[in-house]
């Protein structure tokens, strides 16, 4: 069975007022099968937000897609018309962003925004859409969804907020969920019940879910793949296990140390310096030839200057962006 | 409301007291909130919060969203009136100070926010971020306050090329870098670090952990670390405090409380905190 999407060579770049073109993905291919949690992992400015919203074309102005097609449900978002694209957005493959309270309308209440999503896809009765309505919103707020529904989004905390979000975003019945840090400005306990959301209804919906975060602890015991993303480009993607606990890529391993150990450290390493990775992340505007990582590379090599490693593969299901494994 | 000050004060033991740079002592906080009907609702955001930090050492004040964390970090930097209690910092009483005391002694608490874009004026450039607290104080004239200011962006990390760039020209882990050196310029006993470290990303978070801890160990600096980030907070701290619903359920040794948690609260942040593994699956350096 062919996978649900399929990214393929994906580049897109930001274009400057002046004309200066700044590239933030550049031949980015991946797979999500139906019912698979894909974790996309990376760091500020690596593009893990753009990808985001480029699988939907809801860039901003100043961007490009440049290249590449994204097939879903065998058909090309990147070449449909837009009016093609109107019953896929929010109702096959739904978006939920980072800032709850920044994506749902102060002054209306709970129960009218996600009817709205519904009247958006689903031409219903009213009768019949406060029914499916209450009975979206049952499926994030099991106990009171009535008085949910009947609040405004600042009566809410950030994380029944952020289930307000995920039941808007399986209101339609999607087969792919994109959430971009959707744990990222919530508390520890509830990021666990925000994740606990996830995982009951990609079971019960058998949904595929995209998981962006710069967190690999979270990924752990929640995605199956994970894909890292550097400087926009696929550094690794492979089973989460292998990635988390044997990353392969340069960059994914120091990326790992830099984690402290925390709970399950001894009293030793406490207060110990922990291993960083040297400089920053390159300005993609001003990019020079070779790999991406070179600079800041533990176990850089002659050629890693002068040209990018292609992706090798080191097994069917995992594979690495560095000179390490050939290429 | 007239200030109040609790007359149940333990002084026996004095001498041990004396290696703690703060102490604080039944502290409470009551906010009074006007609803859009007009009538008045009390809200309680700190009961009887006791407890103290040693010299040079670092306390890590953990918590839910809404637990009172950063209401105890604005009443600590007197920045906030408690309603009650005592804030003892290095011997004096500090929390009913008057305006013209207080001056005083905030120079020497200083706090470093969350977030560093919010919290730096992005026309200053980083010298006059980090000289300007000496310029408020009177401290030092021009080229005093202009080498002071270099010294401070060497010790955090900021080469001296990038000292005239603007605040919105660096990226997010310098900026939190320009805030720590800020905060030191008028040279603090005692830094709040108010989730300095949470908006961050975990590479460049290992870069400021990092820095805290050289400064820590080269200034003799103590930290109130406020975080929600457990494994942080046992990363960086001598102790760990667990607060729930304005007061401090657990306190002790960060080993200690994280290995026999003897509160729900303190179980709950433990559960919930996520992380990659088992000690043993931790990748090999090669």
């Amino acid at each position: 069975m062919a996978p649900l999407l399929q990214v393929q060579d994906l580049h897109v770049a930001y274009i400057s007022r002046a004309g200066r073109k700044s590239p933030a993905l550049e031949g980015v291919s991946f797979d999500v099968r139906t019912g698979e949690t894909l974790g996309v992992l990376g760091e500020s400015g690596c593009g893990k937000s753009t990808l985001a919203v480029a699988l939907l074309r809801l860039l901003p102005g100043n961007a490009e897609i440049q290249k590449g097609a994204v097939l879903f449900e065998g058909q090309d978002l990147l070449r449909a018309e837009p009016r093609a694209l109107e019953p896929i957005r929010g109702a096959r493959i739904a978006l939920i962003f980072q800032e709850p309270s920044l994506a749902l309308h102060p002054t209306i209440r709970i129960s009218e925004q996600v009817s709205d999503v519904l009247a958006a896809h689903e031409p219903a009765s009213r009768a019949a859409r406060r029914q499916k309505m209450l009975q979206v919103l049952a499926e994030v707020f099991p106990a009171d969804t009535a008085h949910i529904a009947d609040s405004y989004p600042h009566q809410l905390s950030g994380g029944q907020q952020q289930r307000v979000l995920i039941a808007m975003a399986i209101a339609c019945g999607p087969s792919l969920i994109v959430a971009d840090e959707p744990t990222a400005s919530l508390d520890p306990t509830t990021q666990q019940d925000i994740l606990g959301i996830f995982r009951r209804l990609r079971e019960k919906f058998n949904l595929s879910i995209i998981l962006i975060t710069h967190n690999p602890a979270l990924l752990a015991g929640l995605a199956d793949r994970v894909l890292v993303l550097y400087a926009g480009k696929v550094a690794e993607i492979g089973p989460t296990e292998e990635i988390l606990k044997s990353p392969q890529h340069p960059y994914t391993r120091a990326l790992m140390q830099s984690v402290p150990e925390g709970l399950e450290g001894s009293a030793r390493s406490r207060k110990s310096r922990l291993p960083v990775i040297p400089g920053e992340a390159p300005n993609l505007a001003v990019l020079e030839s070779g790999c991406r990582f070179e600079s800041r590379c533990a176990d850089r090599m002659e050629q890693c200057k002068q040209r990018e490693p292609g992706a090798m593969a080191l097994s069917e299901a995992h594979a690495v962006s560095c000179f390490k494994y050939g290429g | 409301m007239p200030y109040r000050v609790s007359s149940t004060v333990d002084d026996s033991r004095e001498g041990e007291k004396m290696d703690r740079l703060l102490i604080v002592e039944k502290l409470a906080k009551r906010y009074e909130r006007t609803t859009v009907l007009g009538s008045k609702k009390e809200v309680l955001a700190l009961q009887e919060v006791s407890f103290s930090i040693g010299r040079g050492s670092t306390l890590a004040l953990v918590g839910e969203s809404g637990s009172g964390k950063s209401t105890l970090a604005f009443c600590i930097a007197c920045l906030e009136r408690p309603t009650s209690g005592r804030i003892v910092f290095d011997g004096n009483e500090i929390a009913a100070l008057g305006e013209k005391q207080l001056r005083e002694v905030r120079p020497q608490i200083q706090l470093v926010f969350q977030d560093p874009v919010r919290s730096l004026n992005p026309r200053f450039s980083a010298l006059e971020i980090v000289s300007e607290p000496l310029i408020v104080q009177g401290r030092l004239n021009k080229q005093e306050r202009e080498a002071r200011g270099r010294a401070l962006l060497a010790q955090v990390g900021i080469p001296q090329e990038k000292e005239s760039q603007k605040a919105d020209e660096f990226s997010g882990g310098q900026r939190q870098r320009l805030a720590i050196a800020r905060a030191l310029s008028l040279e603090p006993k005692l830094l709040v670090l108010d989730e300095a470290l949470s908006a961050l990303d975990y590479s460049v978070q290992a870069q400021i952990a990092n820095l805290l801890l050289e400064l820590q160990a080269a200034l003799g600096l103590t930290y109130l670390f406020i975080t929600h980030d457990l494994g942080m907070a046992a990363h960086l701290a001598d102790e760990i405090a667990v607060m729930e619903q304005g007061r401090v359920v657990e306190m002790g040794a960060a080993d200690k409380l994280l290995r026999a948690p003897g509160q729900e609260a303190t179980r709950r942040l433990i559960a919930a905190t996520p992380r990659l593994g088992a000690a043993d699956h931790r990748p090999q350096v090669i």
